[in-house]
């Protein structure tokens, strides 16, 4: 193995393992205060969330008004 | 010692002890503790709107931020630029290399991107009387999976040469390359506040980075095949991915971690795209079986499904203002729901 090969090989494990030391070291919350969190952004937001609540078909722009027949 | 032994002894190390601290919060699980939710509504939706124009497979689509026109693209070689309202095509862009990938709206509306086996990103003014060509993004050395604009200045890439990248458009220069990922990178997804975004790619891997220093800053596990798709959650906290593993998954970005499956026995297809409702309770996901299917988010269950396409099911895509949601197949059609 050339001197260079080593060398690379090096670099790339310090990098490696520099980039473990960053992810380690991420403050981490309990995952029922991420769900709760969530949980409750879901909840607000629902009301607001027409694919969830339904479109009434007057203010669906994808369906037109039922239109007026005269016989 | 030798070096080398050193430094695969102390990553060992690092892994072993982010394991740890992941199990260390890991006091529940999302389904458990949406237990008490009420479940999602039965979703039935109809198709509004099957938009025929394209005369190949579709591989991309996206809306623009009026939540009214959208961009698609297909390898017979357009972008297509529609008035969902009406179905009509407002604009035809014919690309130089037919072979597209990805294609992006700018919120502005001013300008569209695409780009795919010509490894570059390539970007068009739609406000000039005849479209033009504003820049040829050229430094990539694999193929351009996906691309969003951050503004009119700046686009983001994602390539099948494992990086991702920030670009200056009117310099067409790289202001910042993201390396990390083992794998092509297949999706990318900006997180509401811009300041960092997500990548999923075929080293079955989700990373977040900072967009203005380059960092990955968090790597998320758990998927044992390709990343095709990803999305933030419109909190910013939660990032939701889908895979050829034929599963979607939630990840939690404060936890660090996988709250969160979505998955199916029955479910053999690989997922291509998904797109989450404006609450983020529901998520359509694309996949290779023809179909869509909804799930609810929080309890990981499936509520619903959109058939009606004759082929794969490659992009998806809810409006900001969620009033519907559109998919495209490679059947060459885009259908919109509500």
């Amino acid at each position: 193995m050339s001197n260079n090969n080593a060398v690379g090989s090096l670099a790339v494990a310090q990098k490696a393992v520099k980039q473990l030391r960053l992810e380690a070291s991420v403050r981490r919350i309990k995952v029922s205060q991420a769900a709760m969190d969530l949980r409750n952004f879901c909840l607000q937001n629902a009301t607001k969330d027409p694919l969830l609540m339904g479109v009434p078909s007057g203010d669906n722009p994808f369906r037109p008004p039922k239109s007026c027949t005269i016989f | 010692m030798g070096e080398m032994e050193q430094m695969k002894k102390e990553a060992d190390g690092l892994k072993t002890q982010i394991e740890a601290a992941r199990k260390a919060v890991a006091d529940t699980t999302m389904s458990a503790a949406s237990a008490a939710v009420a479940p999602a509504p039965r979703v039935q939706l109809k198709t509004r709107r099957t938009l025929k124009g394209h005369l190949a497979k579709i591989y991309a689509m996206h809306w623009a931020t009026d939540s009214r026109l959208m961009v698609s693209a297909s390898q017979d070689g357009k972008l297509l630029i529609w008035d969902s309202h009406s179905g009509n095509k407002i604009n035809a862009v014919p690309l130089k290399s037919s072979w597209v990938m990805t294609c992006s709206y700018a919120p502005s509306g001013n300008l569209v991107a695409s780009g795919g086996l010509d490894n570059m990103c390539t970007v068009y003014n739609l406000k000039t009387p005849v479209v033009k060509t504003v820049k040829e993004l050229d430094a990539h050395t694999g193929y351009l999976a996906c691309c969003r604009f951050l503004s009119d200045s700046e686009i983001l890439t994602a390539s099948g040469d494992t990086t991702c990248a920030l670009w200056d458009i009117e310099s067409g220069k790289q202001k910042t390359v993201f390396l990390n990922h083992v794998g092509d990178c297949m999706c990318l997804s900006l997180s509401p506040d811009m300041n960092t975004f997500i990548s999923g790619a075929c080293d079955s891997l989700a990373k977040l980075w900072d967009v203005r220093d380059g960092t990955c800053k968090q790597t998320f596990q758990g998927h044992t095949s390709d990343v095709n798709a990803i999305s933030f959650f419109h909190n910013g906290n939660t990032v939701i991915t889908g895979s050829d593993d034929c599963t979607c998954k939630m990840f939690d970005l404060r936890a660090d971690q996988e709250v969160i499956s979505y998955q199916d026995a029955q479910l053999n297809a690989g997922v291509t795209s998904l797109a989450l409702s404006v609450s983020g309770r529901l998520m359509f996901a694309g996949y290779d079986d023809f179909n869509c299917n909804i799930w609810d988010t929080l309890k990981g269950e499936k509520v619903g499904v959109l058939s009606g396409h004759d082929n794969r099911v490659s992009c998806t895509g809810v409006p900001p203002d969620g009033m519907c949601v559109c998919t495209g197949s490679w059947d060459s059609f885009l259908k919109i729901w509500n």
